[in-house]
């Protein structure tokens, strides 16, 4: 038995995952500049592979590692693509201010 | 033949059809030809069944169960029997010639398909309403009928009066059409079931007042159909449509629905003396009032209109005296010089360029001579000029009044006929002779009508001489005595004869002097209305300045003023009340309300939806926090 | 021992993911969010996923962060330039993801029940088990996955085009 699986509860990942996920969250809620935005989502993304991982170390399970690697390439792909289209923004509002993307309205 | 049955009606459907979805894109020439040859073929299938009628009896088909609820089951079935055949014949046939006849006379409406599509299905309804064997079947077909005829009067819908008529005609055959809903329901209710053959076979043990009940029913169902007191207005309004339709529907076919349907239950209503006295005195009185309007009609269809009213009331008189083969033998010849007197006004009207005021006509003898001939030949017709068609059938009508009624309701059937010779003279003398009245335009225009047009008239006229013997009377030992009746007399589909033999009770020589003095009293008035009416001083004034009872006459009892008065306004008064509260403040409130309330959360709610992405944000968080509560808590 | 590396690796992250959303200038934020994954790759190492941390850090610190780096450069974007919220929004963002966590630890507190094997297989993590797996139970996924990294290529350059004609 690995020596971490015995001295820590599967709880605590469970726990730094839930808060850092929050943190994520929080920052997407409060902050208004889009990097920041995405770059909150990818700590939000980064939070959950850290629960798949720990559970598969804990049911000594290898799937758990291979959901990590495809939100991994999701992430990425999410991160490129999203980057692309900032960019796009701020050469058409000079601004990457998300408050001032509203033009769905109508 | 069973299985060429189905086309007998359908052919005109599939010529209505066609004419319906493709009329607008074919020629004249193909819309005509499509029209009148599927109603040709008709005919000559009708023939086809004639014969085998007379060989062997009733021909039946089913095509197909219509529906089957519980102990109902109706067929979609044909029972031609020798009363469906013969009506058949009148169908198909008269409305053969008009339908050419139209050819000539709608050459130049726009609406020329249309006119043929209706027509077909108009010849279509009135095939089922003929053929079926069974109420139903007959209802399917008398309600196409009805709505062939508001689709026709209405044809020119541009004409608001037009329109008004068309609707008219619809509300009042409504009324009627309820009652005889009514006495189909009581129908099936009685004898459990609506086929003609169950029917009258069972009729033998029947409680006396139902079937009264059941007959004055189907009565009051005829009264809006064939025109009579008080459901009658509608028929001389519904002249506004083209004259082929007033010959077609609203003198040859159509309105004989109700005398086809008194006819045809003649088992139930030979079982309720009441019921057949109602007949009677409704029939009489419509003959004599209709008669009475008639004489002071200026317009050259309305005239023929109030014809066609007391006509058929004629036709009720003999229904109600029980001489059910009588009043078919009237639809008979009523159906020849009608359409024929119909069809020559409508010649007179397409030369006079859509003149209808006989006051500004005249003189057109000279003319038109075809159409003279042929309206003078129907015209001594519908009189009872000796051996010509309408002699035969209304003589045995009088007959029949007198030796079952008694010399009263003879009394009254002499009235009728003489004031029918007064009108048709009256307007015979004031459109065919004298000098030319219209105007100078008119004079100019005035042409006899084109070939398609006057064949059929001159058909029409051979069938208006000779239709007559059809069914002589034993004492004048012409030809075939009562062919008719006997033809009739034959075992129908329930075993029992169609329409059983009536018995006289007469001797020859009160049948002999009872025809002697109305033919005597007709052809004495005909000299005087000719002395009359070609003198100059005698023309028609101006309804407006007649006086005492012409004025009443004129203005037609002043019934349509005394229905609207005491139906129409209110009706609409009513209708106005329940207009202002219960539709625009009640129901339109509530709608509106709610549309208004949906509105008003809707704006309420757009804040939400600023466009400001963290606003929706900031709903997602909350939205997951409360899947989580849900889901965990 | 394990667990003050555990304690040590959770708080790093957790600070420096504060700090990347509280920091006013965008490239600290940058910085401190490449330092939580490196806290992160710390916790895959500490969980024996090896590859998976060192994956981790290629991915997110070697690519999609110096992809972000870039950007930021690229748009020339700093203190200055970095718009703010009121104070009002911040508080009721604050309470919106404290519920989030209060519930999310709410709702997942003891009822984590598993059930950890007696027969440990310490190379789970290990490259050659997770290529085993991933080409033989994940193939299908795997290509779909490739496919995504193409259309999401192409996507990208088509976005970021200037004068794009369609």
């Amino acid at each position: 038995m690995l020596e971490v699986i015995r001295t820590i509860p599967i709880e605590y990942y469970v726990y730094n995952s839930a808060v850092l996920f929050t943190i994520g969250v929080f920052g997407v809620l409060t902050r208004r500049n889009a990097i920041i935005v995405l770059m909150c989502i990818e700590l939000m993304l980064n939070a959950v592979n850290l629960l798949l991982a720990a559970f598969s170390t804990y049911l000594s399970d290898a799937q758990g590692q291979i959901m990590v690697f495809f939100i991994m390439v999701v992430a990425a792909a999410e991160a490129a693509v999203g980057l692309g289209i900032l960019v796009m923004i701020y050469r058409s509002t000079k601004s990457t201010d998300i408050s001032l993307l509203d033009k769905l309205r109508n | 033949m069973n299985q060429l049955l189905p086309l007998i009606p359908f052919l005109p459907f599939l010529g209505f059809v066609i004419n319906g979805l493709f009329g607008k894109n074919l020629s004249k020439t193909a819309v005509g030809l499509i029209g009148s040859g599927t109603l040709l073929a008709s005919f000559l299938l009708t023939i086809a069944c004639f014969n085998q009628v007379g060989a062997s009896g009733p021909i039946q088909g089913v095509l197909y169960e219509f529906m089957s609820v519980g102990s109902l089951h109706i067929d979609f079935g044909f029972l031609v029997d020798q009363l469906s055949v013969w009506m058949m014949l009148i169908v198909t046939g008269v409305g053969f010639l008009i339908h050419v006849y139209s050819i000539g006379y709608m050459h130049d409406d726009a609406g020329f398909w249309k006119f043929f599509a209706y027509l077909n299905l108009f010849i279509f309804s009135m095939l089922l309403l003929v053929m079926g064997n069974n109420f139903v079947m007959l209802f399917f077909g008398w309600e196409g009928v009805g709505l062939c005829s508001y689709l026709l009067i209405g044809f020119w819908y541009t004409n608001k009066e037009y329109g008004a008529a068309a609707r008219k005609a619809f509300i009042m055959n409504r009324i009627g059409d309820l009652a005889l809903l009514l006495g189909i329901f009581l129908i099936f209710k009685t004898y459990g079931s609506l086929d003609y053959a169950q029917v009258f076979a069972r009729l033998a043990d029947s409680d006396p007042t139902t079937v009264t009940t059941i007959c004055i029913l189907l009565f009051i169902g005829a009264m809006g159909k064939s025109a009579q007191i008080p459901l009658y207005t509608w028929l001389p309004d519904a002249m506004a449509g083209p004259t082929p339709v007033s010959a077609l529907i609203h003198a040859a076919t159509m309105v004989t629905a109700g005398v086809y349907l008194v006819a045809r239950c003649n088992g139930l209503y030979s079982l309720s003396p009441d019921a057949m006295h109602l007949v009677a005195v409704i029939g009489t009185a419509t003959a004599i009032f209709a008669a009475l309007i008639g004489l002071r009609q200026n317009d050259i269809k309305k005239v023929l209109a109030y014809s066609t009213v007391s006509q058929l009331g004629l036709m009720f008189l003999a229904l109600g005296m029980g001489a059910y083969t009588t009043a078919i033998f009237h639809v008979t010849t009523h159906a020849f010089f009608k359409a024929l007197l119909f069809l020559s006004a409508g010649s007179v009207i397409h030369g006079m360029s859509g003149e209808q005021d006989i006051r500004n006509m005249g003189g057109l003898r000279k003319s038109m001579p075809v159409t003279f001939w042929v309206f003078l030949i129907g015209t001594l017709a519908i009189s009872g000029f000796p051996l010509l068609s309408g002699f035969f059938s209304k003589d045995e009508i009088f007959a029949y009044a007198y030796g079952h009624g008694g010399p009263v309701w003879w009394a009254l059937g002499l009235v009728t006929t003489l004031l029918t010779t007064v009108y048709m003279f009256r307007l015979l003398f004031i459109t065919f002779f004298g000098e030319f009245r219209g105007t100078e335009e008119q004079r100019h225009h005035l042409h006899e009508s084109p070939r398609v047009m006057t064949i059929p008239l001159m058909i029409l006229a051979a069938l208006a001489v000779v239709g007559g013997f059809l069914n002589t009377p034993h004492f004048l030992h012409l030809g075939h005595a009562q062919w008719l009746a006997e033809w009739f007399g034959g075992t129908g589909a329930a075993g029992l004869p169609v329409i059983p033999l009536a018995e006289m009770h007469l001797e020859e020589s009160t049948e002999w002097s009872l025809m002697l003095i109305t033919t005597g009293l007709v052809l004495a008035l005909i000299v005087a209305m000719y002395t009359v009416y070609t003198k100059r001083s005698n023309l028609p004034v101006a309804d407006a300045s007649q006086s005492g009872l012409t004025s009443v006459l004129a203005h037609k009892f002043y019934v349509d003023e005394l229905y609207n008065f005491l139906f129409v306004r209110p009706t609409e008064r009513l209708s106005k009340v329940f207009h202002y509260y219960v539709d625009i403040q009640g129901i339109d409130g509530l709608v509106n309300g709610v549309g208004r309330g949906v509105q008003a959360l809707g704006t309420e709610f757009r804040k939400l939806q600023n466009g400001n992405i963290e606003y929706y944000l900031i709903g997602m968080v909350a939205g997951a926090v409360l899947l989580l509560l849900t889901m965990f808590a | 021992m394990t667990l003050y590396i555990f304690l040590t690796l959770a708080i790093i992250s957790v600070i420096a993911a504060l700090m990347m959303v509280f920091s006013k200038s965008p490239v600290h934020s940058v910085l401190f969010l490449i330092l939580t994954f490196f806290a992160i790759a710390g916790q895959y190492i500490l969980l024996n996923a090896q590859f998976l941390a060192v994956v981790h850090i290629i991915v997110y610190a070697g690519a999609i962060m110096v992809l972000f780096l870039f950007v930021l450069m690229l748009l020339n974007l700093n203190r200055d330039t970095e718009p703010q919220k009121s104070g009002l929004w911040k508080l009721s963002a604050a309470i919106a993801s404290g519920l989030l966590l209060v519930t999310m630890v709410g709702a997942l507190h003891g009822t984590i029940a598993i059930s950890t094997p007696e027969q440990q297989n310490p190379s789970v993590g290990l490259v050659q088990n997770l290529g085993l797996v991933l080409f033989r139970d994940f193939v299908v996924p795997f290509e779909i996955a490739g496919i995504l990294f193409l259309a999401a290529m192409v996507g990208a350059v088509m976005v970021g085009k200037r004068d794009l004609k369609v």
